[in-house]
């Protein structure tokens, strides 16, 4: 094609073909020509320009936002510990230089006297003139310094020690405990106010509060990749990548996730319900045929010499359906019928009407925490907090919560209702009551079970899924966002 | 008959390195980063269509005119919107004009009676083949740009709002540049033009359609890009309230709000200031004219009360 900038280096390739293979093993759909795209586009890179590098990577391998954390991991796993020649930021070579004048520098700053011997590097520095070091950092926005102490933070507190099986996670914590992240945050804010003559206004104090957070996560984030960086050249950079991988967010596993998931998930979920919300809309629009369409008629009349020989249809729209989500949110299963619940308000657009119930033991009707609400977190939220769901003793009984939806609700599901119960289906050894899912589904349209386990768990313990399943016009694993989406895609 | 020709000789590239690109976009007052630059240059290196997702006035679109206008090409646009079919698109027989063609055959024939009734059909033959020739063809962004003897630079803009299924027709352009007319055999680029496709991400893209694409996610700019575009598309702003705007849009943009601020709501923004003479931004100031920036009222609401109350730490 056009110029080249110089032939791919011999071990290039292969470090590339792992590269690749690891971040298929983080989930990232690499497909061949993807591939092929990433070996062509690098050979126009420059080989010095790391940045310029892990674009055009990330530029052919990575289709979705959604993958790049998990492309960044594997990234600096896979390159930062590659030898200097691969390594992005070029930690290594000047900027280090750099970090080490800026720290003698800072180090004779602190002690005013500068008796210091000037050169050195800060391992030589007390506990108290290192967190001063960073506080000057921190207010200077010095990014070597910021990079050089998270750099001695990590040698003196992580207490790191080779092959020791201990995650990352522990060091960060360990390291970041010691440099006080809150007190720093406190300092540097009266340090402003003190400065500024005549006070901080409120716009100004939260503008500036704003600013140092992110430098102090910026700081946090050199913390965290000295710790990967050390611990790759401890245990090699393919076990890293083993242990650093984590589940795309749409795979994550509802009843698992962590906090930080969570956020994620929540995260995830708003673009999903109005991708959701058009292409159901869309969709409903196909189907059946409807009125003629007399303009595509005309059109292929010509290769008949003008005569409408093939009469063309526009699309008709199929009624709503009616939905009643039916859902248990106790303990575990929470955050699924959490996310379930979200998904079906968000989207209520594409159902003519949607109510509500949650239970445990008891149960009762929510719909009214979404009526007229603008943020269904909120919604979300009160439904935790307020909703009737306690009877007995808060655990989940399926049967008696089914008992009284049956006899207070049960008259005003109709045959274009979509009745969905979301849960486990683990009764704590309580009475089915399986005979009400019956009579519901011959008053409804469908009745389908949302199962948040993995089906392998179905009816093992108290799991009695089995016995609601055949009543049900279908029971759907339903772990994680990806498995949510493509049911209610289904459902609409 | 067809006007198949090869593509001409290799497009000449055009950009020398990523800094250049960068420089160039800056010239046309388009403030790239190094990833977008990049983006910019391997397309044109590799020959790729370039896919941009993004939220919302990020300058997806911007970017593929500023591309346009720094390369000095002319820019095609096809604009998406749901129900986009192939005779939007691409192209489509002029049907009026081939039924007047046929109509006029007709009364041709029938003056001249029985006639000829033994040459009927070979007339029939001659007239199709003419009506499906150039002359009846309507030319649609896609075929124009395929067909373009100078510079061009197509934009698909908001691919996302058309059905998977209209994406199909995307796929053998977008890979071999060329387009298949069934009644006129296939027509090949002149030039690799350079192609970008925005989408708002309301739906997931085939996987065909992206393994075809160099993919570039366009975020809300750091802050100090997104000063420099302040500055640069609103010369008459001063430092200091340029500043001011995108640190408060910055942390706006960190609360949960039902719409954040795009780039286009900050110079919307901006540019009300500098009309009402505002040179310094206090809670006040911010807190009345928050409906530029924020579209929702509840979001209005909660910014205010962000804005105007100390943080607690
Ligand atoms: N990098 C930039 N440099 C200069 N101006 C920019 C830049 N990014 C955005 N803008 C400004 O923001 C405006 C909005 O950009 P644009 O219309 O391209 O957004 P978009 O991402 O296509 O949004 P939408 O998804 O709504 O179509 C542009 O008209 C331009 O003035
Ligand atoms: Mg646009």
């Amino acid at each position: 094609m056009v110029a080249v900038s110089g032939p791919v280096p011999g071990g290039m390739l292969d470090v590339l073909t792992g590269f690749i293979s690891e971040l298929r093993g983080a989930g990232l759909p690499v497909s061949l020509t993807e591939n092929l795209d990433a070996m062509e586009a690098i050979q126009h890179i420059p080989m010095e320009d790391r940045e310029a590098f892990k674009y055009a990577l990330a530029a052919t391998l990575v289709k979705s936002n959604a993958h790049w954390r998990a492309f960044e991991t594997v990234f600096d796993v896979y390159f930062s510990l590659r030898g200097p020649q691969w390594s992005v930021d070029g930690e290594d070579g000047e900027a280090s230089a750099e970090a080490q004048a800026a720290a003698a520098e800072a180090m004779a700053d602190a002690r005013r006297q500068g008796e210091g011997k000037g050169g050195g590097a800060m391992e030589g520095l007390s506990a108290e003139e290192l967190a001063e070091i960073l506080f000057k950092a921190m207010m200077r926005d010095d990014q070597a310094m910021t990079r050089a102490v998270a750099r001695e933070s990590v040698t003196r507190y992580a207490g790191m020690e080779p092959g020791r099986p201990v995650g990352g996670t522990y060091y960060l914590y360990r390291t970041l405990r010691n440099l006080d992240l809150e007190g720093l945050m406190k300092r540097l804010m009266e340090a402003a106010k003190e400065e500024a003559d005549g006070g901080l206004t409120p716009l100004e104090e939260r503008l500036l509060k704003d600013e140092y957070e992110l430098r102090i996560d910026q700081l946090r984030k050199e913390v965290e990749a000295e710790i990967r960086r050390r611990l790759v050249a401890d245990r090699g950079a393919e076990a890293m990548a083993k242990t650093l991988r984590k589940p795309l967010p749409e795979n994550v596993d509802f009843m698992h996730a962590t906090r930080e998931e969570l956020v994620q998930l929540r995260k995830a979920v708003a673009p999903l319900t109005r991708k959701l919300a058009v292409r159901l809309a869309r969709k409903r629009r196909h189907g059946r045929k409807g009125p003629l369409d007399f303009r595509n008629t005309v059109r292929h009349s010509l290769s008949y010499g003008g005569v409408p020989a093939e009469p063309k249809f526009r699309y008709p729209r199929p009624s709503k359906p009616e939905i009643m989500v039916v859902a248990d949110i106790s303990g575990s299963v929470a955050a699924f019928a959490r996310f379930t619940l979200h998904l079906v308000h968000a989207i209520s657009s594409q159902f003519s009407k949607v109510r509500s119930f949650v239970f445990v033991d008891g149960i009762d009707e929510v719909t009214r925490f979404f009526e007229g609400v603008e943020d269904i977190t909120e919604a979300i939220q009160r439904v935790n907090t307020e909703a009737d769901v306690i009877w007995v003793d808060g655990h989940s009984d399926y049967g008696h919560a089914f008992e009284v939806f049956w006899e207070r609700w049960g008259k005003e599901i109709t045959p274009k209702t979509s009745v969905l119960l979301l849960g486990d289906a683990r009764n704590n050894y309580h009475a089915s009551q399986a005979w009400i899912v019956k009579e519901m589904r011959k008053k409804a349209r469908h009745v389908f079970w949302l199962n948040p386990e993995p089906k392998s768990y179905w009816d093992t313990g108290d799991s009695i899924v089995g016995e609601y399943a055949a009543h049900c016009d279908g029971v759907f694993e339903c772990r994680n966002l990806k498995q949510l989406e493509g049911f209610v895609e289904h459902l609409a | 008959m067809t006007d198949t020709k090869p593509i001409a000789g290799q497009t000449e590239a055009r950009f020398t390195d990523i800094p250049s690109v960068r420089d160039a976009l800056q010239s046309v007052d388009y403030l790239a980063d190094e990833g977008i630059a990049g983006i910019v240059y391997l397309a044109d290196r590799l020959g790729k269509p370039v896919l941009i997702e993004g939220p919302a006035g990020t300058g997806k679109t911007e970017l593929a005119k500023s591309v346009a206008r720094m390369t000095g090409a002319r820019l095609i646009r096809l604009q998406c919107y749901e129900g986009l079919d192939e005779s939007k698109a691409l192209y489509e027989w002029n049907y009026k004009k081939q039924l007047l063609r046929i109509q006029a055959h007709r009364v041709v024939e029938s003056e001249a009676d029985g006639a000829a009734a033994a040459g009927d059909g070979a007339t029939w033959q001659g007239i199709e083949e003419d009506i499906f020739s150039d002359d009846f063809l309507l030319t649609r962004p896609l075929l124009e740009a395929i067909r373009a003897t100078d510079p061009v630079v197509l934009l698909i803009d908001e691919v996302d709002r058309v059905e998977v299924e209209t994406e199909a027709l995307l796929l053998e352009l977008l890979s071999e540049y060329q387009v298949s007319i069934p009644e006129l055999g296939t027509v090949v680029a002149n030039q690799i033009p350079l192609v970008f496709l925005t989408s708002n991400n309301t739906r997931e893209l085939s996987e065909a359609l992206k393994r075809r694409c160099l993919y570039l996610h366009l975020d809300y700019p750091d802050l100090e890009r997104e000063k420099q575009i302040v500055l640069t598309r609103i010369p008459d702003i001063g430092d200091h309230l340029a500043d001011q705007i995108v640190r408060i849009v910055r942390s706006l943009r960190a609360l949960e709000l039902k719409k954040h601020p795009s780039v286009s709501e900050t110079l919307d923004w901006a540019r009300t200031l500098v009309l009402l003479g505002i040179e310094n931004i206090g809670a006040e100031e911010a807190t009345s004219t928050l409906h530029i920036l924020l579209k929702y009222q509840s979001d209005i609401t909660k910014a205010a009360k962000e804005l105007s109350v100390a943080p607690n730490h």
